[in-house]
């Protein structure tokens, strides 16, 4: 079997943490180096696996030549700091924060050799990553002029991060419904739901078509749900597609695997493991000399 | 008694009452009724606030950009105000409603939540724009947790913040021991809004001003999203006779609602807000206001029965803005008493 390839997480926060679990499930890599820029409990965790850390940023990191892949959980400031040293060391960058310098990728949509070529792939958000599979799955097979989705997480599930830019997270989901999704008009709202125990990760789906046949709908969505699911397995249906005029709505519901982060965060769980599945495919490529 | 500032929002919340199908025409006449009454603020735009045009909340007539426009055209004296919800708008169309006249923004978060107001209550504040936070369904934290997150708002720079009672939930006790606890704790004002699911709207907001309170919320006739909120020319005749300092006219006021609002209500064919048993059971079950219209018609779609619809709403915690929970509740309601979708 091919040598793994290296990879390292920037960022070792609770995104960074789950990642860090999942990717010791990987065949395609392993990681190995954790970049903080302070003590926390994720290079603590990164240190108890034997991997090398460090808390003084990405320049250790940067002169490890065997490293190809590297994951930036931090955020869209520090990553446009990063993107262009990464860029200059000859690294992959799969960014998980909204600076959105490359593509958005999500993986059951628009993995394509075009993607595969290039040094920097954005993750998109996690309401994108849960929502745009699915206008795009009604969008090839009925036209979607104009989507809408709601998707409710756990206040428990939402970080700093996401606290502190919701107008981003809005703006950029919005803008992936097109981009991804194919819809002609999209609009993206998030709710932060409190209730204990918490709420698994839920979307409303809505989809004005100018195709409105259910059958033909049903099957193309029913093809993405089984590709979501072979990299988050608890992506399944809430209510199943129903068409009421020209809209179609479905509700999707998330569950995490519950590596680092309780299964209610399927939020976070599902750009994670969208991230590992992109960095599977760059990493097949090069082991096959292809990059 | 201090003075006490009444915000009108019968263009905003009371658009639930009209399902958001006021024209530029309408709001002209209201706000300048209202303006010539003495009110204060005035809040215009779609009922769940900047962008809550869509399916899920339903679709504005008129753009709301035109409407708060159309508002700030007329006024003499009035502030006007728009609501945000962080989660619903971007900062793109505050930036816009600012341009249109909107000098007032109420960011509106879940009352454990405020800490996703941070980036609207910065940018707003660095736009210039008056920023009252506005904490809801106040019901379902206890006071200690209202004045923590009371207090986050006013540490981004809000120069206001209300208990939002959405739910029309709480009673005119529990009203009083919230916001003498704020005052208690914050520097800045603290405002008071009511649903009136429980016959409390009035009641409550006396109870608020007799507690400090020196912002509170009206719409005339009562519009409002549930059973409706306190009704403006009510709490200005109810905080008057109490001893308040209310700038807005009685007489002029009652005229605003009887001679202008309510004929234009009635010439759209939309009822005006009642108390009947789904709002009372809002109330009593602590469920935010605006499900109420969105539960019928999905109780309807699903032939389900509101109030059970209404009830699960509330078991389940769904909170402000979750409209998008009722077509489950109604799917599930349904499929589970063996009726097809």
């Amino acid at each position: 079997m091919a040598q793994k390839i290296k990879a390292a997480i920037i960022g070792p926060g609770n995104i960074g943490t789950d990642l860090l679990v999942k990717l010791r499930r990987s065949p395609f890599l392993e990681v190995a180096y954790v970049v903080g820029v302070k003590e926390s409990p994720g290079i603590e965790i990164a240190k108890g696996f034997g991997i090398p850390t460090t808390i003084k940023g990405i320049d250790e990191m940067l002169a490890v030549d065997d490293i190809r892949i590297v994951f930036d959980a931090t955020g869209a400031g520090p990553h446009l700091i990063h993107a262009p040293r990464l860029r200059a060391a000859g690294k992959i960058a799969i960014d998980l924060t909204p600076a959105a310098i490359g593509p958005y990728v999500v993986p059951s949509v628009n993995l394509s050799e075009e993607i595969f070529k290039l040094d920097n792939v954005n993750m998109v958000t996690c309401a994108g990553q849960a929502t745009s599979p699915i206008v795009y799955a009604i969008n090839r097979a009925a036209d979607v002029y104009y989507a809408e989705v709601v998707s409710s997480i756990s206040s428990r599930s939402a970080g700093p991060g996401t606290r502190q830019n919701l107008n981003e997270f809005i703006e950029t989901t919005t803008k992936a419904l097109k981009v991804i999704g194919g819809a002609d008009k999209s609009k993206a709202i998030i709710v932060l739901n409190p209730a204990e125990p918490p709420i698994l990760m839920r979307n409303t789906i809505l989809c004005r078509v100018r195709r409105p046949d259910l059958a033909t709908i049903r099957t193309s969505i029913d093809l993405i749900l089984a590709d979501v699911k072979t990299y988050v397995p608890g992506y399944r249906f809430l209510v199943e597609p129903i068409l009421q005029g020209d809209t179609v709505t479905t509700v999707i519901e998330v569950e995490g695997l519950g590596d680092f982060l309780p299964k209610h965060t399927g939020n976070l769980d599902i750009i994670n493991a969208a991230a590992v599945a992109v960095a599977e495919k760059f990493a097949q490529r090069i082991q096959e000399g292809k990059r | 008694m201090s003075k006490v500032y009444i915000t009108d929002t019968s263009l905003r919340d009371g658009s639930h009452s009209v399902s958001h199908q006021y024209t530029s025409a309408d709001v002209a006449k209201v706000a300048a009724a209202l303006d010539d009454a003495g009110v204060d603020i005035i809040e215009v735009n779609h009922g769940d606030g900047l962008g809550g045009a869509s399916l899920t909340y339903g679709f504005s007539l008129e753009n709301e950009l035109d409407l708060v426009q159309a508002a700030a055209r007329v006024v003499k004296k009035a502030k006007i105000a728009v609501l945000l919800v962080p989660g619903i708008a971007t900062l793109d169309l505050l930036e816009e409603a600012q341009r249109r006249g909107a000098s007032v923004v109420r960011v509106a978060t879940h009352v454990t939540e405020a800490d996703v107001s941070e980036e609207y209550i910065k940018a707003a504040k660095k736009m210039g724009m008056f920023v009252v936070g506005f904490l809801m369904m106040a019901h379902m934290a206890d006071t200690a947790k209202l004045v923590e997150q009371a207090l986050i708002m006013e540490s981004y720079g809000a120069d206001v913040v209300y208990a939002t009672d959405s739910a029309g939930a709480l009673l005119p006790d529990q009203v009083g021991e919230r916001v003498a606890a704020l005052k208690a704790a914050l520097k800045i004002p603290v405002g008071h809004h009511a649903h009136d699911n429980l016959g409390c709207a009035v009641a409550n907001s006396l109870a608020a001003v007799k507690a400090g309170a020196t912002y509170i919320d009206g719409s005339l006739g009562g519009m409002g999203a549930g059973a409706g909120n306190a009704a403006t020319e009510m709490l200005v005749g109810a905080l008057k006779k109490s001893g308040a300092d209310v700038a807005a006219d009685l007489f002029r006021t009652m005229d605003a609602a009887e001679k202008v609002l309510l004929p234009l209500v009635a010439a759209k064919g939309k009822p005006l807000p009642r108390h009947d048993s789904n709002s009372l059971i809002m109330g009593y079950a602590g469920v935010y206001s605006s499900f109420m219209l969105h539960a019928k018609k999905g109780a309807e779609r699903f032939g389900v029965d509101v109030r059970d619809v209404l009830i699960e709403l509330g078991k389940r915690k769904a909170v402000g803005g979750q409209e998008d929970w009722i077509i489950q509740v109604a799917y599930d309601l349904a499929k589970a008493a063996g009726k097809p979708a």
